[in-house]
Order: structure tokens, then C-alpha cells, then sequence
């Protein structure tokens, strides 16, 4: 019993931490759709001055800054698009946790596809080769 | 024997990269902080703001037009700008050309005391209190300083405490370019 409790005590604990990753204390909307768009814009953005948090998740006073820039461009009725490009205009496509693809990017999206390409190349090689071999007569082991 | 030689000069290739990458960090020619502006070449962001030694008044950046001018980005909160800051007076002095402070989401008693203290490089100091004009120019860090040409272009930024080195470097050829100080 005491076993379960604190099982669900856990479970909850677990629960209740993954809403407290973003740093806003209250909804930035009344209405639920601007405020799924606006949690969902500030989780792409990075925090410039952190660099490896969303603006959501940080407490930099830009990350603020920029959490209101968002807030008021959603109320002004911009696209997220628009958000994006006006932002994108000032701090580059850094600001984006997802690069668009271009030239300079497409090495970064076509790195994943490239390594499993590879990856499976390289084992259908050994595997082929190896499942030729005579069983006793290892071609890789010196005799 | 082509199944050794082909990891061991796959790690030495990625030993010289890290090695070259380490080496100019080390020496500071590269910065993995630097986040390239996408402002250089393009029209300089305008703003109209108040002044930190008489908020009453306010300053247009359009008065710069035809100027090269420094825009430089500081506050008192922040210690780089304090380290920067006998540089900004000397260079200021030295190269004529005019610098203007955007003093970032700051209190302005205390700007107009840092100033009043430690003296003034700027031509012209205004007060972005909630920090918009900043996020125009792209800025994420203090201090932050770009040069502007005489159409009113951006030419160059550099982020971190401006000296007098990095001046020669970035910022000295750009205004001579320009044909020198206004």
C-alpha cells in the first residue's frame, strides 16, 4: 500500500515537472489556440543569450523580452510565419531550433540519411562477405 | 592492412580538426559564441529614443544620415562594458568618429552617475528601458558595437568589449573605406 503511494506520489512529482520546464507563471492568453500557438513558437526560438534553452524555458531578460515580442505579434494577428521572419531578420536563422533547409544547412538534414546509408552499406558488406566464407576457414583471423 | 589504416586515419583527420578548432579558439579567432548578424549590408534598424541625461528630449537616428557612426550597446549592469569602457573614451577621441550609446534596459540615475564617473564616450547616450530597439539591431549580449556607413548601412558588428585592436582590426579599414571620419 505505502509501496503504491509512493509510487503515485513519483509519477505525479514527474508529471507536475514537465510544466515546470517554461518560466511564464500564468497564460499569456485567455483563449486556448493563441495559447498553444504561443507555447509552441516560444519552445522553437532559442534563448540567444543561453543557447541551449528555448525562449520559453529560460530566465534571461532577453529570453523575456523576446517571450513579449512573440505575446504581441500573436494578439497583433501574425501568422507564425511572420513571427519567425521577424525574427529571423534580426538574429539570423540561429534563433530557429529548426534550420530551414538551404545550402549552407543541407550537409545538417541529410547528415542523418547519409549515416544510416552508411551505416547499412558497411554491414551488408561484412555480413555478405563473412556468410561466403567457408565456416572453419575465418578470412579474418590469421591462421 | 587497409583495416587499420582506415580508422587510424579517420581519428588522425578528426584529431587535426579538433586540433585546428581548438587552437583557434585558443587564440581567438574563433568565437563558437558568435552568432553572424544578418544586419551587416543591410539598411541600420531606426529608432527615436529618449536621452539618458535629459529623458525630456528625445534623439532620431535619421540625424546620423551621411555619417559613419558607432552604435554601441551597454548598460551598467554589465561588467564587460565596464572593462570596455576606457577604450570607447580613447577611441572615441582618437578616430572622431561618433559613437551612439543605446544604454539596454537600464536604470537612468544610474547610467547618468556611471557616465558622470567614469566619463563620456558617446556623442549621444539613449535610454532603450524595455529593450525593443535592442532586439531590432539583434542584439543578445551587452556590450555590443556596430559601425554604420553613410547611407546608413551596417557594416560591421563585434560582440564583447570593444579595444583598440579589435578596432584596427574590424572597424578601422570600414571607415576608411568610408573616406575616414565625418
Amino acid at each position: 500500500m505505502i509501496r503504491t503511494q509512493r509510487w503515485s506520489a513519483l509519477a505525479a512529482g514527474l508529471l507536475l515537472c514537465v510544466g515546470a520546464f517554461a518560466i511564464d507563471t500564468e497564460a499569456a492568453f485567455p483563449d486556448a489556440v493563441r495559447q498553444a500557438r504561443y507555447e509552441h513558437l516560444t519552445q522553437e526560438l532559442r534563448c540567444l543569450v543561453c543557447q541551449n534553452q528555448s525562449i520559453a524555458d529560460s530566465n534571461a531578460s532577453l529570453a523575456g523580452d523576446l517571450r513579449r515580442e512573440v505575446k504581441e505579434m500573436i494578439a497583433a494577428g501574425k501568422s507564425d510565419d511572420d513571427i519567425k521572419a521577424f525574427l529571423t531578420a534580426r538574429y539570423g536563422d540561429f534563433v530557429l531550433y529548426e534550420p530551414p533547409l538551404s545550402a549552407r544547412t543541407v550537409l545538417l538534414w541529410a547528415a542523418p540519411g547519409l549515416l544510416v546509408l552508411l551505416t547499412v552499406g558497411a554491414a551488408t558488406r561484412v555480413i555478405l562477405r563473412r556468410s561466403k566464407a567457408p565456416i572453419d576457414a575465418d578470412p579474418e583471423e590469421p591462421v | 592492412m587497409l583495416r587499420y589504416l582506415t580508422p587510424a586515419i579517420a581519428a588522425l583527420a578528426l584529431g587535426a580538426l579538433f586540433w585546428f578548432a581548438l587552437h583557434r579558439i585558443g587564440n581567438g579567432t574563433l568565437d563558437v559564441r558568435e552568432i553572424k548578424s544578418p544586419l551587416i549590408g543591410r539598411a541600420a534598424p531606426t529608432f527615436t529614443l529618449p536621452l539618458v541625461m535629459d529623458p525630456a528630449q528625445r534623439f532620431d537616428s535619421h540625424s546620423m544620415a551621411g555619417k559613419v557612426y558607432v552604435v554601441n550597446v551597454w548598460g551598467t549592469w554589465c561588467p564587460a562594458c565596464r572593462e570596455e569602457h576606457e577604450s570607447l573614451i580613447s577611441l572615441s577621441r582618437i578616430t572622431g568618429v561618433p559613437f551612439v550609446g543605446i544604454d539596454w534596459k537600464d536604470d537612468n540615475a544610474e547610467a547618468n552617475r556611471y557616465l558622470a564617473q567614469l566619463g563620456n564616450p558617446y556623442q549621444t547616450v539613449v535610454a532603450d528601458a524595455e529593450g525593443r530597439v535592442a532586439i531590432d539591431w539583434g542584439v543578445y549580449g551587452a556590450p555590443e558595437t556596430f559601425l554604420v556607413s553613410k547611407d546608413g548601412k551596417v557594416l560591421a558588428k563585434y560582440a564583447g568589449a570593444l579595444t583598440e585592436a579589435v578596432w584596427a582590426e574590424k572597424f578601422a579599414p570600414l571607415v576608411s573605406q568610408q573616406g575616414g571620419a565625418p
